[in-house]
């Protein structure tokens, strides 16, 4: 807990940075030389940060975890197939779901016209691992053998039934809107720890299963500033847009470019005494030394052999879930606050068995390897990583249920999502659905509760990180949301 | 002009100049105010400094929403905060002239953190300074006023207290007063080739060309600057640069926004918009018919196309989604659009639960949400694929662009386009208030209405319908639209809005910095038709507008924000206008007008690593010759992935209706500056038509002459001396490496230029690229 003091403390030094004359005082010991608290600092130059402002973004508790690495599952991962496992739906295959567990379930347009809704048991066996003695399915061997550092939630639940507002609602914490993301939540609330690398980073992978794609949307700053906006990682010879010089140019030539630049604003701002001009000298200074940050920390080639063979020979192969994965770990190693994964194509709706085999092959290994790769660097502890979809699926059958073969529809009421690190208990399950696999029954976590839960592990109050915009306060958590204790270390 | 101010503004006008004079800000952010020096205002009044308060940190559990009502007491009303308390017999919140016998204001000081208001809980605490300010108003009477932005707008008498030759127009005797009020003089005209590509950029939203630049600095008469400013207002790229605003309002894109986000076609829409400000079409006129122009009498299908404004929401095609779901989404987009692009209010709010700090109720949202409930549209018509347009839609053919259409830039395609528009059901859809803003929770009917407070729907006058509903927008007393509209062309010229919450007029929303001008803007516009010509002409023949950009010391400590004016505020310029500079600079610029959307250089794979893999817009296919060179309105935008070069700059992400834009400033625009193949073929351009046009010349005079295609401006001499030694730099260098040189100048898909020798065209490229990279370069100055 912060005292008084402190908080005074960091409120005169927010304030110290925004006085623009001695930020100019600063630039005048030499151009390049001068250190900003951070590349991403929020609002330095826009004038904003009132007592109140900056007070909603301090940490407000000790924070268990500095880092997130969200590995999202995009398409609503089937908890029947991975961590759920339900044997009267393999008892009852092909029965019709009964009224009274259904009760009343909206149901997406898909299978909202089917005669019946025969039940479906997991095409994969599950079995036991673990001090904690966990259920995983036959799909995921490798995660299998990490369940003692896992957190696996059984009762995630959500509003919303189709792709887009329950992807949106589980970034943003709203189905529809352009709310920011959590990503640029943990930005604005926390800040860079790193001068040279965004706060919150975005990485995109497809799988070889039914997608959905994702959206750019997802990684809004929304109302929020845009340097807290999520900057997309590519796989191609540029891993920030716009990073890589033009040919025929280089290092050097650029350095004496941006020298001939700074003396020429700062004729300008003679001229002129804009402040916004000193203020552009710093952000291509911070530019330059991203050219530099981010090709080092995204080369993945000088990663030794155990660790390629940890995660995958995929991880050399650029764009993978499993490079992606490498490269999430070490731009959290560096610092970056919020790394966003997304994987495609867990959505189901048909040829579930053979789907679903190929997309856990893509992240199987890659996942478990990175949890494994954080613990053995003394990171786990201080970085949360979870992995998890949108939503969960039916326990009937879309379609025509066939001797090994079924489909799933989207099921808004459980799901199973696993969380490590970051002060979140290890090797338990959490929250129980009934034997259908329809209805949580004990433990319920809604999404605003996820999120109230995850901004807690970092030292804030899900409750008190808000921000004002067109006559209201606005949170992650908009209303609602409740901190999970029982899965706190 | 006589020196008088109407009653209402009168007392205002005392507090604020107390207030301004004291602190030295007109509108302090409230909880900077604990500031312990800070003398009491000697008059204070509700609007200016006790509703903010109350509104801020008291209506959520005691304002106009029922719902969360604590303890039954409402503080938004003088009726609710006067009346005996439910749970403390007898006593009052408020008693007028007893803060000593208000509950209220006991509990605000309580030491008991059991009864103090407001509770620990809620995060909120009020300063010393805002509990002496509510202290001093309950023992001066505890009035309560209306909220000033729902007070119909009158012209009052224009101040002339200061005996100047300064002010020009209206606008500049009311902005003088203020100066006068808190200690601050207008700064000196700006220098005539600044003047110059300020109007440029303000109204055109491009450089000026040489010849114009040529020809203004050669004008010496009076008339130089008016005519200028009637040329540009003349010009078809006004029409374009006033159309950027409105597509971000009307949230205008390519796509259609959801899940697969297949390509839909409402350009020609698009292309209505720049045409209706060309025409300079009345500002009424203008949005009747995008609110109701399928409901006007015998509609033209020029009407039918401006209702397209309310069908650019997203739109989706997603298999399975709930048909009624979306509909209900639709319509809520259209009611949230229409209140917060035209009225400047967020009626949003009110969607789940009565608003919180403003007098709208669940109820009014729904009443004014009936308006938009009852067309012909779906909420699911069809999957990816089906089509660029949906129910109702209006196909133009090649026999309409021909005709009075000619405005829609077909080009050489014959084949028909249809655009998706309004059309009402013959039977009414019953409206029902729907629970926490659900679709499938349908409480109490309700009918088309708007709220009491800021103008009650008046059925004997208007239909209950769009076209009722425009009606009431632009009658005499409808107390929003005017100023709404003038404050967002105010903020797209001087920077900020004189309300600065340029989406909010509500009781959160900043209070108005020149309330009598805005008023009497408001007023003035209104009277004169609606005229937005006419309103950008008199914002740009100001005193006020023609300042120069120098800021002082006494700028930065006194009004670092600008609020009072006595500076023009530099601005930078917005992610189009960045495009259209390099590329009009240069000379590269495709000045075509209007037209299905184009797809310069991308970085590649963005769409196909977030894409579904279905829909047309799947892969990126980019555009080959002259529509490379389009202005930056007619990138496409896909909604799901907008344009990264745009976005960067803090282009809408046209997901829903924005009013006004950030200006940040991030090193991702440096990178964008630095290294975006645009702004690199530029400077190869420019260097190539510098060198071919001027074979003999020195680079010396070269860069002289970059300096007044990109700044219309001269260098001065260090200047110029900088970037010659650059070049010869820059030279050097190639001529040590032309496997470099020729590498660098290959950029962009231009021709290139065979008779410009190769190493000198990569220094002075070099050269401009610096230029095209001067902060003042992307500044409006």
């Amino acid at each position: 807990m912060k005292t008084d003091d402190m908080i005074e403390k960091e409120l005169a030094q927010a304030r110290l940075y925004q006085n623009r004359r001695q930020f100019l005082s600063r630039l005048s010991i030499g151009i390049g030389s001068a250190a900003l608290g951070s590349l991403l600092i929020p609002d330095l130059f826009s004038g904003s940060g009132t007592k109140e402002e900056l007070l909603s973004r301090l940490p407000h508790f000790a924070p268990k975890a500095k880092r997130v690495i969200y590995l999202f599952q995009s398409g609503g991962v089937s908890q029947l197939e991975s961590f759920d496992p339900k044997p009267k739906l393999r008892e009852m295959m092909g029965q019709d779901l009964p009224e009274s567990i259904r009760g009343g379930q909206r149901l997406t347009g898909m299978t909202a016209g089917q005669a019946n809704f025969p039940l479906v048991g997991s095409y994969y066996d599950f079995a036991q691992y673990g001090k904690s003695g966990a259920w995983v399915s036959a799909v995921f061997p490798h995660m299998a053998k990490i369940v003692d550092d896992l957190c696996i939630i059984r009762s995630l639940h959500t509003d919303a039934i189709n792709h887009d507002p329950a992807i949106t609602f589980f970034q943003t914490g709203a189905q529809q809107g352009n709310r920011p993301s959590m990503g640029a939540w943990l930005s604005y609330g926390l800040g860079s720890e790193n001068q040279n690398l965004p706060a919150f980073c975005v990485l995109v992978s497809k799988g070889k299963g039914n997608g959905q794609g994702v959206y750019a949307k997802l990684w809004t700053n929304g109302f929020l500033d845009s340097v807290h906006q999520g900057v997309q990682f590519m796989g191609g010879p540029d891993p920030v847009l716009y990073l890589g010089n033009p040919a025929g140019t280089d290092k050097v030539s650029r350095r004496a470019m941006l020298d001939k630049l700074a003396e020429l604003n700062l004729l300008q701002f003679d001229a002129f005494g804009d402040p916004e001009i000193a203020a552009k000298v710093q952000q291509y200074e911070m530019a330059y030394r991203m050219q530099t940050s981010v090709p080092e920390v995204t080369d993945l080639s000088k990663e030794p052999d155990h660790i390629v063979k940890l995660y995958g020979p995929d991880c050399l192969v650029p764009g993978t879930y499993a490079a992606n994965c490498l490269l999430a770990r070490k731009l959290s190693e560096n610092g970056v606050r919020f790394v966003q994964l997304y994987h495609q194509g867990w959505d189901q709706h048909d040829n579930l068995p053979g789907q679903m085999a190929l997309q856990a092959k893509d992240v199987d290994q890659a996942s478990a390897a990175l949890v494994t790769d954080l613990k053995q660097r003394g990171l786990l502890d201080e970085t949360l990583v979870v992995w998890g979809g949108e939503f969960g699926r039916t326990n009937y059958c879309q379609g025509r249920l066939e001797h090994n073969n079924y489909g799933r529809d989207h099921h808004p009421r459980c799901f199973s999502v696993w969380m490590a690190g970051g002060g979140v208990k290890p090797g338990i399950v959490y929250g129980e659905t009934d034997e259908f696999g329809y209805n949580i029954v004990k433990n319920p976590v809604h999404v605003h509760d996820f999120h109230a839960t995850m901004l807690y592990q970092l030292g804030l109050d899900h409750e008190k990180l808000t921000y004002r915009h067109l006559g209201r306060r606005y949170r992650l958590t908009d209303v609602a949301g409740a901190v999970v204790n029982d899965i706190l270390a | 002009m006589k020196f008088s101010f109407s009653p209402k503004w009168l007392i205002l006008l005392a507090v604020c100049l107390f207030v301004t004079i004291t602190s030295g800000y007109f509108f302090t952010k409230r909880s900077e105010t604990g500031g312990g020096a800070m003398p009491l205002p000697p008059i204070v009044d509700y609007n200016f400094h006790i509703r903010p308060i109350l509104s801020d940190k008291c209506f959520a559990c005691h304002g106009p929403d029922k719902n969360t009502r604590e303890a039954a007491l409402r503080l938004d009303t003088k009726e609710g905060a006067y009346q005996a308390l439910v749970e403390t017999a007898g006593m009052h919140a408020i008693v007028p002239g007893h803060p000593d016998r208000s509950e209220a204001y006991r509990r605000i000081i309580s030491e008991d953190e059991s009864v103090r208001m407001p509770p620990v809980s809620s995060n909120l605490a009020l300063t010393d300074y805002e509990v002496k300010l509510i202290e001093r108003w309950i023992q001066q009477g505890a009035e309560y006023k209306p909220h000033w932005a729902f007070v119909p707008p009158e012209k009052i008498g224009i101040p002339n207290a200061h005996k100047s030759d300064w002010p020009i127009n209206e606008i500049d005797h009311f902005v003088l007063a203020k100066m006068d009020m808190v200690g601050l003089a207008p700064n000196p005209e700006a220098e005539k080739h600044h003047l110059l590509r300020r109007l440029s950029l303000d109204l055109t939203g491009l450089p000026p060309t040489e010849e114009q630049l040529g020809r203004f600095l050669a004008d010496k008469s009076v008339a130089a600057y008016e005519k200028i400013v009637d040329e540009l207002l003349a010009l078809p790229t006004y029409g374009e640069r006033m159309a950027m605003h409105w597509l971000d309002v009307a949230r205008y894109a390519d796509s259609y926004g959801y899940q697969d986000d297949d390509i839909r076609t409402q350009w020609p829409w698009r292309d209505w918009v720049i045409h209706a400000f060309n025409q300079n079409m009345p500002y009424d006129r203008f949005v009747t018919w995008q609110l109701a122009g399928d409901m006007l009498p015998d509609a033209t299908k020029e009407q039918l196309l401006a209702s397209a404004f309310n069908r650019n929401h997203k739109i989706t095609e997603e298999g399975g989604v709930i048909e009624e779901e979306y509909r209900v989404a639709y319509a809520i987009d259209k009611t949230n659009t229409f209140s917060k692009g035209i009225l400047g209010i967020t009626m949003e709010c009110a969607q789940c639960h009565d608003h919180k700090y403003d007098p709208f109720s669940q109820k009014n949202y729904f009443e004014l949400y009936a308006f938009f409930n009852n067309s012909l549209e779906k909420g699911l018509e069809g999957l990816v694929n089906s089509g660029p347009s949906k129910t109702p839609r209006l196909t133009l053919t090649q026999q309409d662009v021909a005709g009075i259409l000619d405005f829609i830039n077909k080009g050489d395609d014959t084949s028909a386009v249809s655009v998706s528009v309004m059309g009402e059901r013959d039977e009414v859809r019953p409206t029902y208030i729907l629970d926490r803003g659900v679709y499938d929770a349908p409480t109490e009917r309700v009918y088309p209405g708007t709220p009491a407070a800021i103008l009650a729907f008046d059925s004997t006058r208007y239909a209950p319908n769009r076209l009722g509903l425009a009606t009431w927008a632009f009658s005499n007393e409808n107390p929003l639209t005017a100023r709404v509209l003038v404050n967002q062309l105010w903020a797209m010229v001087f920077g900020q809005g004189m309300v600065t919450t340029v989406a909010d007029f509500g009781n959160q929303g900043a209070l108005p910095s020149h309330p009598e001008l805005l008023d009497w803007l408001a007023a003035d516009f209104r009277d004169n038709g609606w005229d937005v010509k006419r309103l950008m002409k008199q914002f740009v023949m100001s005193a006020t507008y023609r300042q120069s950009s120098r800021v002082t010391d006494k700028h930065l400590k006194a009004d670092p924000e600008n609020r009072y004016l006595a500076r023009t505020r530099r601005l930078r310029l917005s992610a189009e206008a960045i495009r259209d500079l390099a590329l009009a600079s240069s000379g590269l610029l495709n000045p075509e007008i209007g037209g299905p959307s184009v797809k310069p250089y991308q970085p590649e794979g963005i769409w196909e690593v977030t894409s579904s893999g279905r829909g047309a817009l799947t892969n990126y296919v980019q555009d080959h010759g002259g529509a490379l060179y389009r202005r930056g309105m007619y990138v496409f935008i896909k909604l799901t992935v907008p344009p990264p070069n745009m976005l960067i700059f803090d282009a809408s992400n046209r997901d829903m209706c924005e009013v006004a834009r950030q200006r940040t400033n991030t090193p991702l625009q440096a990178l964008v500056m630095l290294n975006d193949p645009v702004i690199l073929e530029a400077s190869r351009v420019l260097a190539a038509v510098l060198l071919k046009t001027s074979p003999r010349a020195k680079p010396r005079q070269h860069i002289e002459r970059a300096f007044r295609r990109i700044l219309s401006r001269p260098g001065s001499d260090q200047e110029l001396a900088l970037l010659d030694a650059y070049y010869t730099d820059e030279l050097k260098r190639y001529t040590a490496s032309p496997d470099a040189a020729q590498a660098f100048i290959a950029i962009g898909e231009a021709p290139q230029e065979s008779t410009v020798p190769v190493v000198e065209q990569a220094a002075l490229m070099a050269v401009m690229h610096a230029l095209y990279n001067l902060e003042e370069t992307i500044t409006r100055t």
